[in-house]
């Protein structure tokens, strides 16, 4: 199966989202889509799915001319579309996910369980996978929930499998056999659209690559025949330098020390970082280094060790107590930890400092709104004003709002998780580019990672954690990607 | 998404805001005009002033279950606590205890009642609807052991100046209770818009994982929210007993439903985070107006509950509609 898109455009109102774009995906091969977020590539393909209508252009099917009204005609026809949000019932079981909507029926309207599984099995299969089809799927990982997903497109006998970030919230374990379905759907002669902001796995899986920007196709390229460099360049229309801007640390004082951490996630976890240091927290997911924050932060309970702010030990029993000693948080969860995302930015923004504004018991409105203006000019937030929802801004432009109420809360020591993650290039630019200038001016940041290269490429030392154990602690400059995959695996490094 | 788009949202934003704000408004003022034209006697001062009596009772507990509804929690033991903490009142008046003492006793109590609503609430990670579904039951099972199923009543509670002046007095030609209700409605608006307090309530009911992150101490606020609440449903009882001169071992049975009618008549959204002091005063007037009007009218009291179950579903669904659009 072929699919054409041809001289596509789309407006909302007065806006062109997509000016006179095509873009080609055929059975057998994996075309990656890349572009920041905002550059059309959503629309596109829910233009390609029937979610939306475009204003012009036409779309070919092996060669005819064909129309979707709807997703369901779209699924019809061969095209399965796995969206980055899995909208799975949580406490229903598996098959009953799967079969959402689409239940098989014997007699007397009765679910016909026994079909519906061998189905369902069948589907898995090709997938090499096995699972409890009553287990509530919940309970499953996310990497296992994706691949029910991908198992439900093939059940559909879907040609063209279209992937929305596919690998944001797996594991690298997970990434690989993800991998290996890609690789195998692709040779059975699936066409798949991949959507991903991650530069390696592009270069990993894709065998053609059409980078968006702006509502237009920049560049289609065969992998093999361009680069990082290339790439990013087509995505913000210039060059980006270095991707990871220089770090030029001068260190201070310690001002985070912990040392025998433990609850039941961690064991012993012994770390400090520096004023004007950036140390990067790598390991598996599940690894602990999370849950080793969270305690640090009072958000979860610890069991043994000690906290030392600036040379004093302290005993954090909330997260108010650690904000009061200058300690921020980034979640790792912005939309269920990080942000409230019906109110409005000022509300999001002052609240870690908002006992900071009272005056005679009443909140000081003038200075609350000057600090707010302020971080959102400073952080360089996209919105209309301190009034916008936060709710109502982009991933990244999300992501600077938690950062602007750490920032403004004056944490001396801040620790980021995950803080580039689901951001598109530009405004990870700008994050990195804020950490610089905090660490410049004393702020000790630990920022826990799952992207080595991130890790790699933007922090002074790294600590790697291997099933709740901090293995070590090393220089960056000393690091390789293998060193610390080996120390990630819990082998060690001679 | 596009400039257009969002300017576009805005708009509609902006206007479901206005609807947010004003609507309760215009619902008021469209009633007012339709009772008072179908019945002159509405705008009879004396009739607005009575209206304004009645409305302070209901007012003061909506004021405390809109702090509870913006957490996202709700509180059905206030009607009980009325009832509870009034029987208190007015036994300690009986017993001869100053006046002025009685009455702190009996608020106080409503406090602790409320205090103990949060606790159960917030460390016990009870729902809230359950929580105090429980505590209903028990204060009002409580009220009628301490009443012995009798209103509590005699000539030192009818002949105590100040006890009947609480609930019954006139100052400058204005009711005593419509003082009440004016100063604690100043009181918890500038408590909910002007101090750290309100923002960390409205921070708790938009996402109270994220609240704790930012440092609220989410335990404590709803604590206290409930211990609002309890407090002013125990002003509310004050009031009750005092206009009654007695102490009825059934009375605030099912206050609890004109306080929340006149929290989300007043625009406050039931799952938190949304909605304004000010919604709230005009939903209370608002079911105050239906109540008397209706009175006027002559309508039964049977149909009358009809009729205000009506007004209140399409309050909303028209709110329903805004959030949707």
């Amino acid at each position: 199966m072929q699919i054409d898109m041809q001289h596509i455009s789309k407006s909302f109102g007065s806006n062109e989202v997509l000016k006179d774009v095509n873009f080609s995906v055929k059975g057998g091969e994996v075309h990656a889509l890349m572009g920041e977020n905002g550059a059309g590539k959503s629309t596109m393909m829910n233009i390609l799915t029937g979610l939306l209508e475009p204003n012009s252009g036409t779309i070919l099917v092996d060669g005819k001319e064909t129309h979707f009204d709807n997703a369901l005609e779209a699924e019809q026809h061969g095209i399965a579309f796995i969206h980055q949000e899995m909208n799975n019932f949580g406490e229903m079981p598996v098959l009953d996910n799967m079969f959402l909507n689409k239940e098989i029926k014997k007699g007397f309207g009765l679910i016909d369980n026994a079909k519906m599984k061998t189905i369902a099995q069948k589907a898995l299969d090709q997938l090499d996978m096995k699972v409890d089809f009553s287990q509530p799927i919940g309970e499953l990982s996310v990497g296992q929930q994706q691949m029910i997903e991908i198992a439900k497109s093939l059940m559909t006998d879907a040609k063209i499998i279209i992937m929305d970030e596919p690998t944001a919230a797996l594991t690298q374990d997970e990434i690989q056999k993800l991998f290996v379905v890609i690789r195998k759907l692709r040779d059975q002669g699936v066409g798949l659209i991949y959507i991903s902001h991650r530069m390696e796995e592009l270069f990993e899986i894709a065998d053609r690559v059409t980078v968006m920007r702006d509502g237009l196709t920049i560049n289609t390229y065969n992998t093999a025949d361009t680069n990082v460099k290339q790439i990013v360049h087509d995505m913000v229309g210039r060059d980006m330098g270095d991707f990871y801007p220089e770090r030029h640390p001068k260190y201070g004082k310690t001002m985070l020390e912990v040392s025998g951490l433990t609850n039941d996630k961690f064991k012993d976890v012994s770390f400090s970082v520096r004023s004007g240091e950036v140390l990067a927290f790598s390991g598996l997911m599940g690894a602990g280094r999370t849950e080793i924050m969270r305690a640090i932060f009072g958000i979860d309970k610890l069991d043994a060790g000690t906290i030392k702010v600036d040379g004093k030990e302290l005993v954090i029993k909330n997260p108010n107590d650690a904000i009061s000693h200058n300690v921020g948080f980034l979640t790792e969860d912005r939309k269920t930890e990080g942000l409230i995302l019906d109110a409005t930015l000022a509300d999001n923004i002052d609240l870690p400092s908002i006992d900071g504004f009272s005056k005679h018991g009443l909140i000081d409105e003038k200075a609350d709104k000057d600090f707010v203006d302020m971080l959102l000019k400073r952080l360089n937030v996209k919105a209309n004003g301190r009034d916008d929802e936060a709710g109502s801004l982009s991933g990244g432009n999300q992501q600077k709002v938690v950062l602007a109420k750490w920032v403004g809360s004056g944490s001396q020591v801040l620790i980021l998780d995950e803080p580039t993650r689901g951001v598109d290039v530009g405004a990870k630019r700008e994050i990195y580019d804020l950490m610089n200038e905090l660490t410049d001016r004393g702020t000790a940041i630990i920022m826990v990672s799952s992207d080595l290269d991130e890790v790699l490429g933007f922090s002074d030392k790294i600590a790697v954690v291997y099933e709740g154990h901090l293995m070590d602690v090393v220089d960056t400059k000393d690091a390789t990607q293998e060193s610390i995959m080996t120390l990630a695996t819990g082998g060690k490094n001679e | 998404m596009s400039n257009q788009t969002e300017a576009e949202a805005k708009k509609k934003f902006s206007f479901g805001d206005f609807y947010k704000k004003l609507g309760p408004m215009v619902a008021l003022i469209v009633l007012i005009v339709l009772v008072s034209v179908l019945n002159f006697s509405f705008l009879d001062p004396l009739n607005l002033l009575n209206l304004l009596r009645q409305v302070s009772v209901n007012a003061l507990i909506a004021f405390g279950m809109e702090f509870v509804i913006l957490t996202g929690g709700i509180d059905l033991s206030v009607g009980a606590i009325v009832a509870l903490s009034g029987a208190f009142t007015a036994q300690l008046v009986l017993a001869g205890v100053p006046t002025l003492l009685s009455l702190l006793i009996g608020m106080l109590t409503g406090a602790i009642f409320g205090a103990i609503n949060g606790v159960i609430i917030a460390y016990g990670k009870a729902a809230p609807f359950i929580a105090t579904l429980a505590t209903q039951t028990i204060l009002r099972g409580a009220t009628y052991v301490f009443t012995k199923g009798n209103p509590i009543t005699g000539t030192k509670m009818s002949n105590n100046f100040g006890f009947q002046f609480f609930g019954q007095g006139y100052l400058f030609g204005i009711p005593f209770p419509v003082y009440i209700m004016a100063i604690f409605y100043i009181c918890a608006y500038i408590l909910l818009h002007r101090t750290t307090f309100g923002r960390k309530t409205y921070a708790l009911g938009g996402n109270p994982k994220a609240a704790f992150v930012a440092g609220v101490k989410n335990n404590k606020m709803i604590i206290l929210i409930y211990t609002i609440a309890g407090f002013l449903s125990a002003v509310a009882g004050a009031i009750l007993t005092s206009r009654l001169a007695s102490a009825q071992p059934d009375a605030g049975n099912a206050y609890e439903m004109d306080a929340i009618a006149a929290v989300v008549l007043g625009g406050t959204s039931l799952a938190g985070g949304k909605g304004r002091m000010f919604g709230t005063l005009i939903g209370a007037l608002i079911i105050g107006v239906l109540n008397n009007g209706m009175n006027l009218l002559g309508i039964s009291s049977f149909y009358q509950q009809i009729v205000k179950g009506i007004v209140i579903l399409v309050a909303v669904l028209l709110d329903r509609k805004q959030a949707k659009a």
